[in-house]
């Protein structure tokens, strides 16, 4: 029996294990762990089946029972143990915490919590990395957005764009990595070393290296220009020094010596004041000097030269004042130096002395020099002269003005005062808008502000003097003022003429007296060159005695028939200075070349013939109307039946006329406006991409870019190609340190392998916040 | 009276040294000197005329590789250096003054798909069919050694692309997925993915140096960025492309050579429209490469030419061919900015001058005057139309030409099929959609 009993329950067991065994065919879904557990409980229960088999006929059925129940968190299952459980064991920890605030709190906490979201799935988060890192490498891009538009834009870019030094490296280092291999170079190689040649040792010693580092390209440059500036102020000093050596004129040596005498004298000076014991032993110095020179007969004009100059003295001006110089330096020199010792009676007595000895005449030339120029006289010393000098010449308009004045009207005096005050006014406004105009330009031209000032001036004066007169009525200035200065024809003129031109005349008369002046003066200024010439009409016209007339002519000359335009000649201008003689000689030469022309050409009427084939032209390039009746369609036709003239009209397309032909107006040009089909074949028939306007483009074909048309700078500069490459130099892709930037890459490494591969959720949930936003 | 006298300034007439030339007086009087136009026109004509004449860009062809050449690499350091690798797993490099091959490696099994340089010039990358990624020296092995990588990583797919970063020891692969790897180690540093089509190229940003670009062949241009890890921003396109390449002296922009026969240069910031689209070949564009100036790139095409575009114009500049040139699979514009290199499927690679006419060697002072006037003449004057038509003539091999016919024929249809659509439509209710917006599909973020 009870070997029967151990069978079943055996057979139970299998039943288990194989109930067991099922999960293990999905691997997937057991975790390692519980297996270990399946393994402890299986073991227990063969222990338990062991032990059951010998007698004892305890029958313990096998419950089935779900892993969530054995696997308690609280470890109170009992299940496979054999210890009871006590329920003083389950009350345990209710016994040991004092109060269950703590777990109230955590239970409240995880309470108020709220669930947390699902994950997002792996695709998700994929493109949220994507994207997040498409945006930061897209902005770190743009940098490179200015760099590529200038280069794009270069009017030329030289490849390569960073210009590399050359290293050179030396032989040895070359050499260091390189072995002899072959048996032959084997074989050198011992050869060289039985002759203990320096194969791999330095050939620089270390100091040459040293110096070959030390000196780099721009130390050697700037040395070299400091080198080379130092040269050149050598040569210069040297040139300086070797030219003033030639010289021999006494005067430069003269001047030189004066130079440094004043030199020295400045610095005795300025050392009197710095340090007084070193100015006493100039001082000692200068009175050594001036004892050997009491000693020395050098300056007494006892020498042969000094003689010989004697001699010539009474004759020659230079002479005299070389041997006059010589006694004053000799004076110079032994002059005390202590001015208080010498009284100033000796003084004066000594200049006199001077005077004595130098002959009157040449005083005379110096007091000329040195006297008043009248030239810089009537500039400098004040305007009062000048206004004087103005004042003569202004005079004569005036007693003229009296008298036109005198013969309008004597009965009213106040009246007139009243006239001339305005016609002042009227005056000076009139003069004041010149005035203003200069005043415009840039200053230079003084001399006409200085007139002008001048006039106002003179001409209150001059209205001043026309009061006196009025009051006082003396004639005898009238008689007095003759007119000097205005050319004879003026004076023929009668009374009448002038006063229409009374208004104009005190201006006139004042730009007559500005030619003189500047005549003496001898100085002309280009602004005032145009006033004489018109002086110079006025004067030209007056003898015509009619002030319209001058004005008709050019009028009538601009009336010249077209027609005769061709035959006429063109007017020529006659010149007053050219003698009449010769005029007319010329004439004659005209009309001979004119006959001959006309008897070469006698047959042909050009101007008739020009004409006619003009209005064939216009004729031609009239558009025609287009007649489209068919004659005999709809009614009879043959020989001398015509359609009607109702058919006609309608089948008449009457073609509107065209744009105005270009040689319109102008008579003697005709305009074929017929576009040229050779040259169309050259001319380009659309506008290229980047012009916006057909201007832009014929701009460009016009400005021609040849040598033969622009200087060689200019011709240089137009030719200069875009992209200039250098050849068997290796161009390498641009870089960001070459335009400024700081290199991204730095780390490209670095951080590809601290790459957090996987991210806290709640990291992606940042990102794709960022993502959204 | 003063007398006037002549008197001139010496300083006008005067040489500073003997050596100086003679100045020789010049009347710029305009009247002197008439039809300025017409004559420059003409000058403009000639110059242009003469262009033509002196257009011969073919300079060399190098020929050693056994099959057709795949992948080229610059030496970033040597001008005359050049890399090839080719469709049976060797590597040759060549020198270009002496025209002649250098040193010749297998390196691979099967094709050799990527090969870049790193940025000292010691050593170069390789990444072959046999999913191995390796390191070799730039120099050729000493006397006695054998040929070897430095380094050898085995990968577990297959690499179609590799490039190198341009300031760090760091390079990129592409295939399944876009791999940085730090030199010294066997396990990339970073993978990024997105879509699980294979991707075709990568290519580092040259100025913003963390970024990167690779093109999958799910028809999208992906960008990534290294530093964070992460992709940026994908841009799905007609059709697929097939490399990128970036301007070396803009960062933000590059230019997307596609399968639908026209290339693409975006602004990486603005991927939803293309900056500008190139069209002119007729047939896919496999690799393009761009000038160091950033003015210009050089597309290579399946359909047998190169061209060379302004990265301004829609349209090329210029085309090269030969009659023995087949499908172009890559090209490099040398760093000299002077020429190009073609490596194509029959096996050589050709040396062009990057400017057709241009006389190679030392130019006199004087000739270069002359050069850049007659430069500066044809472009005053490129719009007149006997001038446009002699600039903008090429001989093009018969297949290229009737292609071109057919494409504008189909082109015109498509046209006019549009216009028609819209004039027999609802107004508002078909939208008219722009060259460059129409072909991207869409911009993912």
């Amino acid at each position: 029996m009870s070997a029967l009993r151990a069978e079943e329950s055996l057979l139970a067991l299998r039943q288990q294990e194989e109930l067991e065994d099922l999960p293990k065919e999905y691997p997937l879904s057991t975790s390692e762990d519980e297996g270990d557990s399946d393994g402890e409980r299986k073991h227990q229960k063969l222990l338990e089946a062991i032990s059951s088999l010998d007698g004892k006929n305890r029958r313990k059925l096998a419950e089935r029972s779900e892993a969530s129940l054995k696997v308690s968190e609280f470890n109170v299952s009992s299940e496979g143990s054999r210890e009871k459980l006590v329920l003083s064991d389950l009350l345990e920890p209710g016994k040991t915490s004092s109060s269950l605030a703590t777990v109230k709190k955590q239970l409240n906490r995880v309470k108020s919590k709220k669930t947390v979201e699902l994950p997002l799935n792996k695709e998700e988060v994929e493109r949220i990395h994507r994207e997040v890192a498409f945006n930061k490498t897209s902005q770190a891009l743009s940098k490179w957005d200015p760099i590529v538009l200038k280069n794009r834009q270069a009017e030329q870019l030289v490849f390569p764009l960073k210009k590399e030094q050359s290293a050179f490296a030396p032989i040895e280092h070359v050499l260091s990595g390189w072995k002899a291999r072959t048996p032959m170079e084997q074989e050198i190689f011992n050869l060289l070393h039985k002759n203990k040649q320096p194969v791999t040792d330095p050939l620089l010693t270390p100091v040459e290296k040293a110096s070959l580092r030390a000196m780099s390209l721009e130390e050697a440059k700037m040395r070299r220009a400091e080198l080379q500036r130092a040269r050149a102020l050598q040569s210069y000093y040297e040139a300086r020094a070797r030219r003033e050596k030639k010289i021999k004129s006494k005067k430069y040596h003269k001047v030189l010596k004066k130079g440094k005498a004043k030199k020295a004298l400045k610095e005795f000076e300025k050392l009197q004041k710095v340090s007084p014991s070193a100015a006493l032993e100039e001082l000692e110095k200068i009175e050594k000097a001036r004892m050997m020179e009491r000693m020395s007969l050098k300056h007494q004009n006892s020498g042969k030269w000094a003689k010989s100059k004697a001699i010539m003295a009474k004759y020659d001006l230079e002479a005299r004042q070389a041997l006059q110089e010589q006694l004053a330096r000799n004076k110079e020199l032994t002059q005390k130096l202590q001015a208080a010792s010498e009284s100033e009676e000796e003084e004066e007595g000594a200049e006199d002395e001077d005077e004595m000895l130098v002959p009157d005449a040449v005083n005379e030339v110096r007091m000329n020099a040195d006297g008043p120029n009248p030239w810089m006289l009537r500039n400098g010393p004040g305007e009062a002269e000048e206004l004087d000098i103005q004042k003569d010449p202004e005079q004569p308009p005036e007693p003229v003005a009296h008298e036109a004045s005198e013969s309008e009207g004597e009965e009213n005096p106040v009246a007139e005062e009243e006239m001339l005050l305005k016609e002042l006014e009227e005056r000076r406004s009139l003069r004041k808008k010149p005035g203003l105009n200069q005043d415009a330009k840039p200053v230079g031209r003084r001399e006409t502000k200085d007139s002008s000032s001048q006039e106002v001036l003179s001409e209150l004066r001059a209205l001043s003097q026309k009061l006196n007169k009025e009051n006082h009525r003396s004639t005898k200035q009238k008689v007095s003022s003759a007119r000097t200065v205005l050319p004879v024809q003026r004076e023929e003129a009668a009374d009448e003429e002038e006063e229409p031109m009374l208004l104009q005349r005190p201006e006139r008369a004042r730009t007559l007296d500005e030619l003189e002046e500047l005549g003496r003066e001898g100085c002309f200024q280009d602004k005032e060159r145009p006033r004489p010439a018109v002086n110079g009409q006025w004067l030209e016209r007056k003898p015509n005695n009619q002030p319209g007339a001058p004005k008709e002519k050019p009028k009538k000359e601009q009336m010249i028939d077209l027609q005769n335009l061709l035959s006429t000649k063109s007017p020529s201008v006659k010149s007053l200075a050219v003698p009449t003689t010769v005029e007319e000689w010329e004439d004659e030469e005209e009309k001979d070349q004119r006959q001959m022309i006309k008897e070469a050409f006698a047959g042909d009427d050009v101007i008739r013939d020009f004409l006619k084939e003009k209005r064939e032209a216009v004729e031609a390039s009239k558009p025609k109307d287009v007649d489209l009746t068919l004659p005999g369609w709809g009614e009879w036709g043959g020989v001398g039946l015509m359609p009607s003239a109702k058919k006609r009209r309608r089948f008449l397309i009457k073609i509107p006329e065209g744009p105005p032909r270009k040689d319109k107006n102008l008579p003697n040009v005709i305009i074929n406006e017929k576009r040229n089909i050779h040259a169309a074949a050259h001319q380009v028939r659309v506008l290229p991409y980047p012009f916006t306007h057909h201007q832009q483009f014929e701009r460009t074909i016009q400005t021609p870019i040849g040598s033969t048309w622009n200087t060689q700078r200019a011709f240089q500069k137009l030719t200069t190609p875009k992209v200039v490459t250098k050849p068997g130099h290796i161009i390498k892709p641009i870089k960001a340190e070459d335009v400024g930037y700081r290199s991204s890459s730095r780390s490209d490494l670095s951080v590809v392998q601290r790459n957090p591969k996987r991210l806290s959720i709640r990291h992606k949930k940042q990102l794709k916040k960022n993502s959204v936003d | 009276m003063k007398v006037k006298m002549l008197s001139r300034n010496p300083d006008n007439y005067v040489r500073e040294t003997k050596l100086d030339l003679q100045r020789v007086p010049r009347n710029y009087d305009p009247t002197l000197h008439p039809f300025e136009v017409p004559r420059e026109y003409m000058r403009a004509l000639n110059a242009t005329k003469l262009e033509r004449v002196f257009a011969k860009p073919f300079l060399a062809s190098l020929d050693g590789h056994r099959d057709g050449v795949n992948c080229l690499a610059k030496h970033p350091k040597s001008l005359a250096t050049v890399l090839s690798g080719a469709c049976d797993g060797e590597v040759r490099i060549w020198n270009l003054t002496k025209r002649k091959c250098i040193r010749a490696l297998q390196a691979h099994e099967g094709f050799v798909r990527g090969i870049c340089t790193r940025f000292c010039g010691t050593s170069f990358f390789t990444v072959g069919d046999d999913k191995t990624v390796k390191q070799w020296k730039m120099d050729g092995p000493g006397f006695g050694e054998e040929e070897e990588p430095l380094h050898t990583i085995l990968g577990k797919t297959v690499y179609t692309g590799i490039d190198h970063h341009w300031k760090e020891a760091v390079f990129a692969t592409c295939g399944q997925q876009v791999d940085i790897w730090d030199e010294q180690r066997t396990n990339p540093i970073c993978s990024m993915t997105w879509g699980f089509d294979s991707i075709s190229s990568v290519k580092f940003n040259p100025i913003e140096t963390f970024l990167l670009g690779s093109c999958a062949s799910d028809r999208n241009i992906v960008l990534y960025d290294m530093r964070q890890a992460t992709p940026l921003k994908k841009v799905i396109l007609d059709m697929r492309t097939n490399t990128i390449c970036w301007n070396p002296m803009e960062a933000f922009i590059f230019t997307a050579a596609n399968e639908d026969y026209n290339l693409y240069t975006f602004d990486m910031r603005a991927l939803d429209t293309p900056v500008m689209v190139h069209m002119d070949h007729v047939s896919a564009v496999l690799d393009v490469d761009y000038s160091p100036t950033g003015k210009e790139f050089v597309s290579a095409s399946f359909d047998k030419s190169i061209r060379i575009f302004p990265v301004d114009k829609g349209r090329s500049r210029e085309v090269y061919h030969t009659k023995r040139m087949q499908h172009v699979i890559c090209v490099k514009w040398t760093s000299d900015s002077k020429y190009i290199m073609c490596g194509s499927d029959e096996m050589n690679i050709r040396l062009w001058k990057a400017n057709a006419s241009e006389k190679l060697g030392v130019l006199t002072s004087r000739e270069k005057a002359a050069k850049d006037y007659n430069q500066k003449l044809k472009e005053k004057f490129q719009h007149h139309p006997h001038i446009k038509r002699i600039a903008r003539h090429r001989h093009l091999p018969k297949s290229i030409y009737s292609q071109i016919q057919e494409q504008r024929i189909m082109r015109e249809a498509r046209r006019r099929k549009e216009v028609n659509r819209l004039k027999h439509s609802k107004p508002g209710s078909v939208p008219i959609v722009s060259e460059k917006k129409k072909h991207i599909v869409a911009v993912v973020k």
